[in-house]
């Protein structure tokens, strides 16, 4: 499917002879074939062996599945690493396998290991049980990494729409709550609009440069001048929307606040996480290689949508009191940290930009997965009084939300710290500095956010409110939780382990056809 | 590389085969972590645990003073570990005479607030926070990198406001918050700073590095020999980036004099300036942003009142000399009429709303506003005695505000009330307490003899030289001082007993050990500060040096027979010690 659309994108040859299929390296698509073929052997088996039918064999199995995946992108990762071999394109030069594109994938595997850890408590606790969820995530899972490997536009949306198709969803996924069919719907529609407008643009490319390859897009603006750029400018214009909606960009993030608050908590852990890494991914990957030519073009905008983004995602996170609508909007705030990355356009910018996004996966998915046990059976309790007292009846669930919650304020020594300095030492040296001060601002505003829940854990009236039951905490959710803290903390003090991938995973754009040898 | 460094280098010490500063912070931080994993059934030993790390702390504080070369102006215990390589962090921790005293001060002022007050529930969360609040203020004070002063700076921030929301008073949250906020908000754009600072630099050492290897080659004449083309290319090979304190200021890249290479341009360094003034002037506080330490030290627990006012407030004043006086000589020179005037104004307003307050622990904080003003005063007016005498006030604030809130507390305690209308007549049912008060209140005001006097004479006398008017406002702050305390004692401990007052109890054995230290040093400071002032004065002397140097400031000479230009400073510890003497 990828390669026939991928060669749409070649001239076709002069004489009818038969098409002329490109070579598949399957070994450089492995973590993707992984994870479709462990959504597939996952749906499948099951519905054959009914012993097999649990959420523990599935999450068990999904867990596997994504540990598949980054141990498949070692050997990748060492190829592009070695100075012989480098960076290299494959599928007819629809897929680039970079270092950007193999860090990507390793943070989106992640990603889906920490959220299928939430999901088994929640699906059991909310009598969701099947198989599904998990065929879904994995499946997005895929899509996502197709993005961060698209070095062709066409190639790029497949991914955003087997992303997205899925997320949706899973959004909608609670059967019994109506909120959650309201996100599902919500986010489908709006979804589809934002899609119709990346699709858009990508016509509009391709009119105005006459190919939708990364690589041949970057070579025509490196040797030729476009005088009449109008077309290539509004397609730049459309994509930017059609993404700007998945990373929840403000003005393109209305549907954020509803969806996060609607769908199932375990769900979010996903949405907030892996689908915005992803987003981020196509994002790098158009704007900062492929447009590189048009950087003075898009820079002022991005620029622009990076300060509404911190303000506006910082400035009304803090007046709601529904703590899924509050993490909903700082994930906004967040994004726009991340947009500054990108609006410097250079290694260093990226490089932030990957760490943040990274670091930023542990801390919502571990937010998350906090608020998830606290909404209880039905997943309705999510009230910032809900959170009342939670430091006394559940002192270990509080304290791991508090140093989430004062990572994401950027309090030193958490990862969240060294994720925004990383940003703004990228935007000081790419000359962006005022930028760089409107997102500390930004983070101050935000910061009153998390101080009010952790207002509510430790220092509210517990007995006012209806004291939360000190159940423990699932063995699953546990782990995932434990593990997110420790990444947090650690990250906080050492960076180097994160930093120095970071910084070997430059996206490269190369040329088709450049096959790894052998 | 550029030669200042290698002479800074050159001039300071071998690394100490142990490192005592890092055992400094670490200690505390070990202390957080053993308080945690006391068990829950031993809940008993978890003040004993406390107790005995912070008073490791003070034992090392204690060996530090006495290891400490009291003539030497450079940094000593001087450790410097790499951090995060790739952006030249590095783990940089030393000492000078500037900074010897807030360690100190800082190492004993914990076991006495632990000592001095207990926490009415969840003792383990309280101890820890405490010994973690402790690890972070001495990291500040034993920075020597921008980025971990950064770090520790900030870290301050999260126990101090757990401390303020979960074991203080009434308004406790709003109070914490505030804290919290303000504070955060100042230092948002010092981080901005810190990051141009440490680009500029870098930018101007390889401008400095190319110009040098130009000359190189203009003077080989196209025939380079290897020695000389090997430091050709060293020179254009790219500077990392480095956030080192000492290797910044004394690079000479941040100051504006124009002798220098290669200059910052004005504006950029005194953006940066503002940046980190504002984050200071938070801290300190500054009169206009003041307003969140009103709250902050009514409202935390007695403890947390006393680290407040003890130790986190010269976080700013310290962070003024060390990263605006030292780090930017110019634009401090520039801005110093401005922050002398702010310092004035919080002399002055300070002392008036403190008389106007009903709450007795709100007036002690308002009189917080009046002490930092004079050290704001004392530093910006660049003096040798201004200095001193800011670094002394810094010592004996913490030491007298420190004890007249845990006086506060311990009749907050007994009383369970802080309204002055409340209280009378103290002075019949509880003489020793009412002695020890009147000790500490009498040093806060400034009585010669007391420790308080000899930091605002040497402030005043040292901005009288560089600021002859604003010192003059200043000193009706000392008269104003007088007013606010003396008409509280009179109204709380004069005048009849009423019933509600009868059984105040007098004040215990315990109680009195924990004031006993600061009585002790509040005397001794006042009666021979010499001790202190002659580890200040090195370091003190060659940052006015430092100044004199890299801005448009000149030292003011004072006539004396045979003083040069260089010399006119009086040895300030021998003049102070006659002003002392002569003031028992």
């Amino acid at each position: 499917m990828i390669t026939v659309l991928a060669s749409l994108g070649q001239p076709l040859p002069d004489d009818p002879s038969p098409i002329e299929t490109p070579t598949v390296d399957w070994g450089a698509v492995a973590p993707l074939l992984v994870l479709v073929s462990g959504a597939l052997v996952l749906l499948l088996v099951p519905a054959l062996v009914a012993r097999l039918r649990s959420t523990t064999v599935y999450t068990v199995v999904t867990c596997l599945v994504a540990a598949g995946a980054i141990v498949a992108v070692v050997p990748l990762w060492r190829e592009v690493q070695d100075a012989d071999r480098g960076p290299f394109s494959t599928l007819a030069g629809a897929v680039g396998v970079d270092g950007f594109s193999l860090f990507m994938t390793v943070v989106i595997a992640l990603a889906v290991v920490l959220a299928a850890l939430f999901a088994h408590d929640y699906l059991r606790r909310e009598r969701l049980e099947g198989v599904e969820p998990y065929v879904l995530l994995l499946l997005s899972a895929a899509g996502g990494i197709v993005m961060a490997h698209a070095n062709d536009l066409i190639v790029l949306f497949l991914g955003l729409e087997v992303l997205s198709i899925a997320v949706y969803v899973l959004a909608a996924m609670h059967r019994r709550r109506v909120t959650s069919q309201e996100a599902g719907i919500k986010y489908f529609v709006l979804g589809a609009f934002s899609s119709a407008f990346f699709l858009y643009g990508i016509a509009m490319v391709y009119g105005g440069t006459g190919t939708t390859n990364l690589v041949e897009i970057l070579e025509l603006f490196s040797t030729t001048v476009i005088t009449e750029d109008g077309l290539v400018l509004a397609g730049l214009a459309l994509m930017l929307v059609g993404l700007g909606f998945k990373v929840a960009a403000v003005p393109f993030h209305f549907w954020t606040p509803d969806v996060y608050q609607g769908a199932p908590s375990a769900m979010v852990t996903w949405m907030a996480s892996g689908v915005k890494v992803a987003g981020f991914a196509g994002l790098i990957r158009v704007l900062v290689l492929a447009f590189d030519a048009y950087a003075v073009d898009w820079q002022p905008i991005v620029y622009l949508l990076a300060v509404l983004t911190l303000v506006v995602g910082a400035v009304l996170a803090v007046v709601q009191t529904n703590v899924k609508r509050m993490m909903a909007y700082s994930s906004i705030n967040h994004a726009g940290f991340v947009l500054v990355g990108v609006q410097v356009a250079t290694d260093q910018g990226v490089e932030a930009a990957l760490f943040y996004l990274a670091t930023y996966t542990f801390l919502i998915a571990g937010t998350f997965g906090v608020i998830t046990l606290v909404g209880r059976t039905g997943d309705g309790h999510h009230h910032l009084d809900d959170y009342r007292g939670l430091g006394r009846s559940r002192p270990g669930l509080a304290l791991v939300l508090t140093i989430f919650l004062f990572a994401q304020a950027g309090v030193p020594l958490t990862s969240g710290f060294f994720a925004k300095f990383y940003v703004i030492v990228a935007a000081v040296d790419g000359g962006s500095t005022s930028l760089a001060a409107i997102a500390m601002l930004s983070s101050v505003i935000s910061a009153y956010l998390y101080l009010r829940i952790t207002v509510s854990l430790y220092m509210g009236d517990a007995d006012a409110a209806e004291p939360v039951p000190s159940t423990a905490v699932p063995a699953a959710a546990g782990i995932a939780l434990a593990a997110c803290a420790i990444v947090t903390l650690v990250v906080g003090v050492w960076p180097g382990s994160v930093t120095e991938p970071a910084r070997d995973a430059v996206p490269v754009l190369t040329a088709s056809g450049d096959g790894p040898p052998g | 590389m550029i030669p200042a460094l290698f002479a800074s280098e050159a001039g300071g010490h071998a690394a100490p085969a142990f490192d005592i500063l890092t055992a400094l912070v670490v200690l505390p931080a070990v202390g957080a972590l053993a308080v945690v994993l006391v068990p829950r059934a031993r809940s008993e030993l978890l003040r004993g645990v406390a107790v005995l790390f912070t008073g490791g702390t003070v034992a090392l504080a204690v060996y530090l003073l006495a290891a400490f070369e009291p003539g030497d102006a450079g940094y000593q215990f001087e450790v410097k570990r790499s951090w995060v390589s790739d952006l030249g962090i590095s783990w940089h921790v030393g000492i000078d005479g500037i900074s010897l005293f807030l360690v100190v001060l800082t190492a004993l002022l914990f076991p006495v607030a632990i000592l001095g007050a207990t926490p009415h529930h969840d003792a383990k969360r309280y101890y820890a926070w405490l010994l973690l609040l402790e690890a972070g203020c001495l990291g500040v004070f034993v920075a020597l990198d921008l980025f971990m002063f950064f770090v520790m700076f900030e870290v301050v921030l999260v126990p101090m406001y757990f401390l303020i929301g979960g074991w203080g008073y009434g308004d406790r949250v709003y109070a914490a918050l505030k804290f919290f906020l303000f504070t955060m908000f100042g230092s948002a754009l010092m981080l901005v700073g810190i990051v141009s600072l440490a680009f500029l630099h870098r930018d101007a050492v390889e401008d400095q590095n190319r110009a040098a290897a130009t000359e190189i080659v203009a003077e080989a004449e196209g025939d380079p020999t290897p020695a000389e083309s090997e430091r050709i290319d060293a020179l254009r090979a790219g500077e990392p980036l480095s956030f080192d304190l000492v290797a910044i200021a004394e690079a000479r890249t941040v100051v504006d004099d124009s002798s220098s290479a290669n200059p910052l341009d004005w504006a950029a360094a005194r953006w940066i300036f503002l940046a980190f003034a504002l984050a200071f002037a938070v801290k300190v506080p500054l009169f206009p942003v003041h307003t969140w330490l009103p709250d902050a030290h009514t409202e935390a627990p007695t403890a947390g009142s006393v680290i407040l006012a003890g130790v986190l407030l010269k976080l700013g004043t310290y962070g003024l000399l060390r990263f605006g006086l030292y780090l930017f000589p110019d634009a401090a020179n520039f801005f110093a009429p401005a922050l002398v005037t702010l310092g004035v104004v919080g002399i002055i307003y300070g002392a008036i709303v403190a008389t106007m307050q009903r709450d007795l622990k709100r007036l002690v904080a308002y009189s917080s506003v009046a002490h930092l003003g004079f050290i704001v005063l004392g530093t910006f007016a660049i003096t040798t005695e201004g200095l001193q005498g800011g670094l002394l006030q810094n010592v004996n604030h913490g030491l007298s505000t420190g004890a007249l809130f845990l006086l506060v507390g311990m009749i907050s305690d007994r009383r369970h009330t802080r309204e002055i209308a409340a209280l009378r007549g103290l002075q019949r049912v509880a003489p020793v307490f009412a002695a020890v008060f009147t000790v500490v209140m009498l040093s806060s005001i400034g009585l010669p003899g007391l420790n308080g006097f000899v930091g605002e004479f040497l402030i005043l006398v040292g901005s009288f030289l560089t600021r002859r008017w604003w010192a003059v406002v200043a000193a009706t702050g000392v008269i104003l001082a007088a007013l606010y305390l003396l008409w509280a004692y009179q109204r709380v401990f004069h005048g009849e007993v009423d019933d509600d007052n009868r059984a105040f109890p007098e004040m215990t054995w315990r109680e009195g050990a924990v004031l006993a230290p600061l009585l002790a040093l509040i005397v001794f400071l006042g009666i021979y500060p010499k001790p202190v002032l002659e580890r200040m004065e090195p370091a003190v002397d060659r940052l006015i040096a430092h100044v004199d140097e890299n801005s448009d400031f000149v030292s003011p000479s004072v006539e004396r027979p045979d003083a040069t230009t260089e010399e006119a400073e009086p040895p300030p510890g021998a003049d102070a010690d006659e002003h002392a003497e002569a003031g028992k």
